[in-house]
């Protein structure tokens, strides 16, 4: 099923994705092109099969919760595109 | 002329040469030759012959280990504290890692020396490295050929001898498949074998580290460097271990090779088909038992895998925010337009097209068609596996449909790029170990023997590729240097 122009839009917003207007169809084309692909799953009856999540099954491993790292906040911020006074700087987000 | 890194060993060993001696003769051949390869986005030369000079003095003092003074090139993928860690992408094309990758750490403490960053395909999305800011690479056999990717600047760099050995990532073939079409060997292990704690993550629950070398003997040396349980990767596996050198020169007669017939049906080219088959006949003299087998649901491999790991990369890279690092745009007029241009600036079409893949395989309504349908086949293209192992020692069968193809030629196609990955994918999806050797010529161009091992059996493929490697001479075939 072909994706419409409007849903790869939808889709570009949902993953904080800018898509000029010129470019909207060829992606429309290209992720329709990938999506047909993905048909050939329907093929197979998947009933009472368990999801794989992890190629042993591993589950997440948890660890003892005490302070292992020290806190590098001038290493980190150094690579920062926009610092004031240690704070990442953003556009204003509350009226 | 090829140079394996036990060669340059016992050089150091026996004084024959200085670490300084070697690296000084790599960062040579690499300022002559990289501008026309591009396959190193930075060559760390300073630091090279500073660690060069460390490890002479280690050797001199006896403190060495089996790596100290070999100099390695690392794929721009493993963080690298202080150096630019660049992921073949704009978005990070200011980001200086501020740690080292556990890989990274564990050469460093071996003494190795790192010659470089390797170019790669954007965030390891691709294969064909013509998906990098930094720009496509050149393959060393015929320069109007792609080298494969995504680590393509690593497998590059060691067919053109500009480095003994190189690190890669592999999450759908992106070792093994340029290791074939650059005619050199390198293994992707078991998923969980090697820590991915500082590697920029694509896809989390497929991607494996491993090493691209000349010979299986030089990959089972830097594999044993690279492997370990990481406390700190929550994905890395708890398991002894084994020494991958110590059986590498054991007989492989009885050795129960499996063909599987759906790695050697329609689309795979006849001439590869013919490599292919000649190497089986060399491992038949060897004394392997050739069976044939089969694994029904290999099918499914392009469809689940190009679900699964676009979802996982639309969750992974939504950390490029252009916020905490990495490229940010210019006046944003708010918290979204800061988001979605410097998202948008940051990444090229491959990526953007995977995460909006992944974005949409994700997204409330198609998850349960899409994301859920993938993992339970996935389990299916798992047990193919498991049940052919319950026959088999090792799997045999190309690492590559084709040869390597030329710069463009796939580009305008995504999907039939993706079909470039069709005998690679389905290990990452079953998280088994795999490599490729050398196995002959096509066209002048170099065809790659892929061999399969069961979970954590790295050593056995290694021996079987390292006895195959003393009865032929592909792996030491050089290209011409222009």
């Amino acid at each position: 099923m072909p994706l419409k122009i409007e849903e790869v839009r939808n889709i570009a917003h949902l993953a904080r994705l800018q898509i000029n207007d010129s470019d909207v169809e060829q992606y429309t084309n290209e992720l329709s092109k990938i999506l047909a692909v993905f048909e050939q799953m329907k093929t197979h009856d998947t009933t009472g099969i368990l999801p794989m999540a992890h190629p042993m099954d591993a589950t997440q491993r948890l660890r003892p919760d005490v302070v292992n790292e020290t806190n590098q906040r001038d290493k980190f911020q150094a690579i920062a595109p926009d610092i004031e006074q240690h704070l990442y700087r953003v556009p204003k987000v509350i009226e | 002329m090829t140079t394996t890194i036990k060669q340059l060993q016992q050089g150091l060993a026996e004084k024959q040469f200085s670490s300084v001696e070697i690296t000084q003769d790599y960062l040579n051949k690499i300022s002559q030759q990289n501008a026309e390869i591009n396959c190193f986005i930075s060559v760390t030369d300073e630091l090279a012959l500073q660690q060069a000079v460390d490890a002479d003095t280690a050797l001199a003092n006896g403190t060495g280990s089996v790596l100290t003074g070999i100099p390695i090139a690392h794929k721009d993928i493993f963080c690298t504290d202080g150096v630019k860690t660049s992921c073949g992408s704009k978005m990070l094309d200011n980001f200086i890692a501020p740690y080292n990758a556990t890989v990274i750490e564990k050469f460093n403490q071996l003494g190795a020396v790192m010659l470089g960053k390797t170019n790669l395909d954007e965030f390891a999305m691709g294969s064909s490295n013509e998906n990098s800011y930094y720009g496509s690479v050149a393959n060393p056999w015929d320069r109007s050929r792609v080298p494969g990717g995504s680590s393509g600047g690593s497998a590059a760099a060691v067919a053109a001898r500009l480095a003994p050995g190189a690190t890669g990532t592999d999450t759908g073939g992106s070792i093994r498949q340029p290791a074939a079409l650059c005619g050199i060997t390198g293994i992707k292990p078991t998923y969980g074998r090697v820590s991915r704690y500082g590697i920029v993550a694509f896809g989390s629950s497929l991607e494996q580290a491993g090493p691209f070398a000349h010979t299986a003997e030089d990959c089972a040396l830097l594999l044993q460097s690279m492997s370990g349980f990481d406390p700190r990767d929550s994905t890395s596996v708890d398991q002894p271990v084994p020494n991958f050198s110590d059986n590498l020169n054991n007989g492989i007669a009885g050795l129960k090779i499996g063909l599987p017939k759906e790695f050697f049906a329609d689309g795979l080219d006849a001439d590869v088909a013919k490599v292919i088959e000649s190497a089986i006949a060399e491992f038949r003299k060897l004394g392997a038992e050739i069976v044939d087998i089969s694994l029904p649901n290999m099918d499914l491999s392009i469809p689940v895998y190009y679900v699964v790991a676009p979802a996982e990369c639309s969750s992974n890279l939504s950390r490029m925010d252009g916020v905490r690092f990495g490229h940010q745009c210019e006046n944003p007029v708010d918290l979204e337009d800061l988001y979605k241009r410097s998202r948008s600036e940051g990444f090229g079409d491959e990526v953007k097209r995977r995460i909006m893949i992944g974005t949409y395989a994700l997204s409330a309504g198609y998850y349960d068609a899409y994301y859920l349908k993938a993992q339970q086949l996935r389990r299916l293209i798992k047990q193919d596996y498991v049940k052919a192992f319950e026959q088999v020692d090792v799997i045999l069968c190309p690492t590559t449909p084709e040869v390597a193809f030329k710069h463009g030629e796939k580009t305008d196609d995504p999907v039939n790029m993706y079909l470039q990955d069709i005998y690679t994918l389905s290990l990452n999806l079953a998280g088994l170990p795999g490599m490729s050797i050398p196995a002959g010529f096509s066209q002048a161009m170099p065809v790659g023997l892929q061999l399969i091992g069961n979970y954590f059996e790295e050593s056995r493929i290694l021996n079987a590729a390292h006895k195959f490697q003393q009865a032929t001479d592909w792996h030491l075939q050089a290209p011409e240097v222009k």
